[in-house]
């Protein structure tokens, strides 16, 4: 029911001049980083790779064969050589994308969503809610990652699903109190203010007006996670507790390849160059992205 | 010059008519507890009493002016009057309804807004000027097209063209257009009362001169009322019908503006308008009319609050906290001077000395 | 200041207490009984109950929780299920082990990275910051057990100059510091050392940089002083900050040596844990976490007030 002291409402006047959007700024800018597109250019081809891996792949990843046992890169038929099992090695690097990969990134997708909500909750409610929630948090957050990965790891025992557990419980809390952090401090600011002063409900305000504001920086944050997401899950299966044999999965062939550096160093090698390309791919990723979003507006 | 206040057109949402004051403050208290000082069993609770028992009334109609100076308690009474921060103690009551009780705090809001300082913080950086300004309608139910077409008449109304910026960001406005669009912002929701806490204190004179205009166009054709708070005590004087004073979390004295300015009552009041830099050459400041800071508002000094600065302190003043008394009709004061029985010596009158004669 | 570090300390307790909570807890979200790994599979139910009721898991859980606190405090960690050796022992030992090659790996890691970074921060945009920058990128993007592998690769296996494995020519029984020991140390020292470089590096060139744009260097130039004294200005600014940043990493390489410690064999805390995961010695498992989980919260304590004491500027409330 409004009160009629002024009844003028025309519809939207046409001609509005639009600006850019701040997420289209963001994207405008990092467009122009060589850095960041040659390094999305990288992540996209494993993807891609990932995806089609069984039309790309030359050989069967998992045919093994006593003769073809540690072959040098450049044997005719294993163009990568072949590993302790006579698999051929570019086969099951191609293969192994698959799950070096959803590893590295499923985790830190959980974990965004988690620990992002738990965050966003804890900074906007403040008083006790937050005490509560963040104190939990610091518990777990005083767990080196590694550590922390892996003793979780080693009590849930080897498999994808409790890697994948054990991992976004390590990133959760680091998401979280970055999430946290930014949310208190946008609730403070003086737009909330007028926001709750036209009568909002805290969801309400919590979504058009804070979200917004707050998505930016804990997504550059979690991006920069996925390549010590990548690290920790293939450092994982190195050890065995992640990925078990004979599935195809760079930290793991690692692991069983390890015997071999004194025959074929080089092949033994090859798994932790991709690990290294795609986790330096997503480190300089972010930066861009970081760079991007801290141009001061 | 000032407006004297008109009566309010005519408003369906009106209870009490014009002798209804439109917001009556009781007692409004608001400490800030510190976090606990030293370790160990015995911990002091200090707190920082920002307000310590505020009350007034507001006309409908009327602009009353807000003056202190920096930690008086001005930025917290208004958020408290937003019922931006809830008070310890003290009510408030909007056109005869008591906020939170009979009145509830959503039909409040609808009916009270605020202009903030920083015209640039807030705004949401992420949300166009006419998102901003629609928000508040949507809330309570407005369609999207209406809000925005709300949105972009009061962009209009405001001096500011809709073509031109209501689909930018609040980065792209000048300070000016900046708060143009919080007054915009404000008025989206149809109030009838708005705070405006040093709304102009951060623009240019020039521009603060189009505001303040603007402001004044609004309030007559609209019948709003307005709390407006400042430390600029010559915007003050130009804009307000009656001046509130306040000193560490409390009101030293309340009058019409004219009458305040020209003859203070209050030592405190005195001396803050002494303070002013005179623009007569003739007349030069020479000294400082306040001496020292204002004192720690965790530990306000005993009796009267501003006795340790005060040129009229005796010792009675350091024991006994005046009440607020009404002097005369429409000028209310805290001071000891001009309490009856008060135990404060005033100087002899020259009545009085021919009588000894 | 003393009452700042009390309740820091204060503070600290309740996550001691969440941590050695959660380190319980472990050895109960594990699948699978708890005695899987003493008992044969055929093992009688009444033999199953009497070792039950030694090992104390057939109480309550809280009471468990408890008594397992209560002998911890004591110095008690139980006993390793495969050695039969008393946890706590066998873990300090450890623990002396993995400090060798984490303090070494600290300090060139520091030196390293400070050099890189306080290079790339004084010589802004110049190609030493952009190399700097580079080589900071690499250090946070390796793995560092595939690096571990590429040195033994490089310089055990090819180059044969440095041993491959192990802790010492006699295993890791006997430890002296001579070139024979020491030896030993090298490669995974310098393994463990390019992650904190890489930090330590990208920390640094964002507090020279900073420091270096503020207004009060500018200040100092103006008055006449030299360059060094200006570096000597910017290394007071920096120091406290990369310090702390420094004793931080410290406390990562303890708590994930395992990687590296499983590469070269070396006799340290990750080993330990290694063979506590697959031998599934659950009390082994248990008290190597907890001890390495309270290293780093004491550590991070330490780090913390040392920050308060050597940058006044950090007002703490």
């Amino acid at each position: 029911m409004t009160a009629a002291i002024h009844t003028s409402v025309t519809p939207a006047a046409p001609g509005v001049v639009r600006s850019r959007s701040h997420l289209a700024n963001v994207l405008h800018r990092l467009v122009r980083n060589p850095l960041a597109m040659v390094s999305a250019g990288i992540i996209l081809l494993l993807i891609l790779m990932a995806v089609f891996a069984p039309w790309i792949m030359p050989h069967d990843p998992f045919a093994t064969s006593m003769l073809k046992r540690l072959k040098p890169i450049g044997t005719p038929g294993l163009p990568l050589g072949g590993d302790e099992l006579g698999r051929d090695l570019l086969s099951r690097l191609i293969l192994g994308a698959r799950l070096s990969l959803f590893m590295g990134i499923a985790p830190v997708i959980l974990a965004f969503i988690l620990g992002g909500t738990l965050g966003i909750i804890a900074g906007y409610a403040g008083g006790w809610l937050n005490t509560v929630i963040m104190r939990c948090i610091d518990v777990l957050y005083a767990f080196p990652s590694v550590l922390l990965a892996i003793a979780l790891s080693g009590a849930l025992g080897a498999g994808i699903t409790n890697a994948l557990v054990s991992l976004t419980i390590v990133f959760v809390p680091q998401i979280a109190r970055i999430a946290e952090s930014v949310t208190t401090a946008v609730r403070r600011s003086d737009y909330v203010d007028a926001a709750r002063a036209s009568g909002a409900s805290a969801l309400l305000i919590v979504r058009k007006q804070v979200l917004g504001n707050v998505i930016g920086p804990i997504f550059v944050y979690a991006t920069s996670l996925i390549s010590v997401s990548m690290i920790l899950a293939s450092g994982l299966s190195f050890l065995g507790l992640g990925v078990k044999p004979p599935e195809p999965e760079w930290g793991l062939m690692l692991n069983t390849l390890r015997t071999a550096i004194y025959s074929q160093p080089w092949v033994a090698a090859l798994p932790g160059l991709l690990i290294f390309i795609t986790s330096v791919s997503f480190n300089m990723l972010a930066d861009g992205l970081r760079s991007a979003m801290e141009v001061k507006q | 010059m000032s407006l004297s206040p008109r009566p309010a057109p005519v408003d369906p949402r009106d209870l009490g008519g014009p002798a209804q004051p439109l917001l009556i403050v009781r007692d409004l208290k608001k400490h800030f507890p510190l976090k606990k000082t030293g370790f160990g069993l015995r911990r002091e609770r200090l707190a920082v009493r920002a307000v310590d028992g505020v009350s007034f009334t507001l006309l409908k109609g009327e602009t009353l002016g807000v003056v202190g100076e920096s930690g008086c308690g001005k930025s917290t009474t208004a958020r408290l009057l937003m019922q931006l921060t809830r008070q310890d103690s003290g009510e408030l009551v909007f056109d005869g309804q008591t906020v939170g009780d009979v009145l509830p705090l959503r039909e409040y809001r609808r009916q009270t807004q605020m202009v903030f300082q920083d015209s640039y913080a807030s705004l949401n950086p992420r949300m166009t000027i006419e998102d901003s300004i629609a928000f508040g309608p949507a809330v309570h139910g407005v369609s999207r097209a209406d809000a925005l077409g709300r949105a972009h008449d009061l962009l209009a109304r405001v001096g500011l063209e809709p073509g031109r910026f209501a689909g930018r960001y609040p980065h792209e406005l000048s300070g000016g257009q900046r708060q143009r669009v919080n007054i915009a912002r404000a008025l989206a929701l149809e109030p009838r009362l708005i705070i405006l806490d040093e709304s102009v204190s951060a623009l240019d004179k020039s521009v603060e001169a189009q505001v303040l205009n603007l402001l004044a166009d609004l309030k007559e054709a609209l019948g709003l009322t307005y709390v407006f708070i400042s430390h600029d005590l010559n915007v003050v004087r130009y804009v307000s019908d009656r001046v509130l004073v306040m000193y560490l979390g409390e009101v030293v004295e309340v009058g019409a503006a004219e009458a305040l300015f020209e003859r203070p009552l209050h030592p405190y009041t005195g001396a803050l308008l002494r303070s002013m830099p005179s623009t007569d050459p003739l007349r030069r400041t020479e000294e400082a009319p306040l001496a020292g800071d204002p004192p720690n508002p965790i530990a306000p000094p005993s009796g009267c609050r501003f006795h340790t600065r005060c040129e009229h302190a005796q010792a009675v003043c350091a024991q006994r906290a005046p009440r607020f008394v009404e002097v005369e009709p429409g000028r209310s004061v805290a001071c000891l001077r001009y309490e009856a029985d008060s135990g404060y010596a005033l100087p002899p009158t020259p009545s009085q000395e021919t009588h000894h004669v | 200041m003393l009452g700042y570090l009390l309740r820091r300390l204060l503070y600290a307790l309740p996550i001691m207490l969440g941590v050695a909570f959660l380190c319980f807890m472990l050895v109960h979200i594990a699948p699978g009984d708890p005695l899987v790994s003493i008992l044969p599979a055929d093992a009688s139910a009444e033999l199953q109950r009497q070792m039950m009721r030694v090992y104390g898991f057939d109480r309550p859980l809280p009471e468990q929780f408890l008594r397992w606190v209560w002998r911890a405090l004591h110095g008690d960690l139980g006993t390793s299920i495969a050695t039969s050796r008393p946890v706590t022992g066998e873990v300090l030992k450890a623990v002396g082990n993995t400090l060798m090659i984490a303090v070494l790996a600290s300090l060139i890691g520091f030196s390293l990275g400070s050099l890189f970074g306080f290079v790339a921060g004084y010589f802004r945009n110049s190609w030493a910051d952009r190399l700097a920058s580079l080589v900071s990128v690499i250090g946070v993007s390796l793995p560092n057990y595939w690096l571990g592998m590429v040195l033994v690769i490089v310089f055990s296996a090819q180059l044969m100059w440095l041993p491959a494995t192990g802790a010492g020519p006699g295993g890791s029984g006997d430890w002296r510091w001579d070139w024979a020991h020491f030896q030993y140390l090298i490669l995974p020292a310098v393994t463990m050392s390019f992650i904190p470089m890489g930090i330590v590096a990208r920390t640094v060139r964002a507090l020279v940089a900073d420091t270096l744009a503020q207004e009060f260097v500018i200040g100092l130039r103006a008055r006449g002083l030299s360059e060094g004294g200006v570096l000597r200005h910017v290394v007071k600014n920096c120091a406290p900050t990369a310090l702390a940043v420094v004793g931080l990493q410290l406390g990562y390489l303890l708590g994930g040596s395992i990687l590296i410690e499983t590469v070269f064999a070396w006799p340290g805390t990750g080993f330990l844990l290694n063979q506590a995961i697959f031998q599934r010695d659950l009390p082994l498992l248990q008290g190597s976490i907890l001890i390495l989980a309270l290293f780093f919260v004491l550590l991070n304590l330490l780090v913390d007030v040392l920050q308060t004491v050597l940058d006044p500027r950090i007002e703490r409330g």
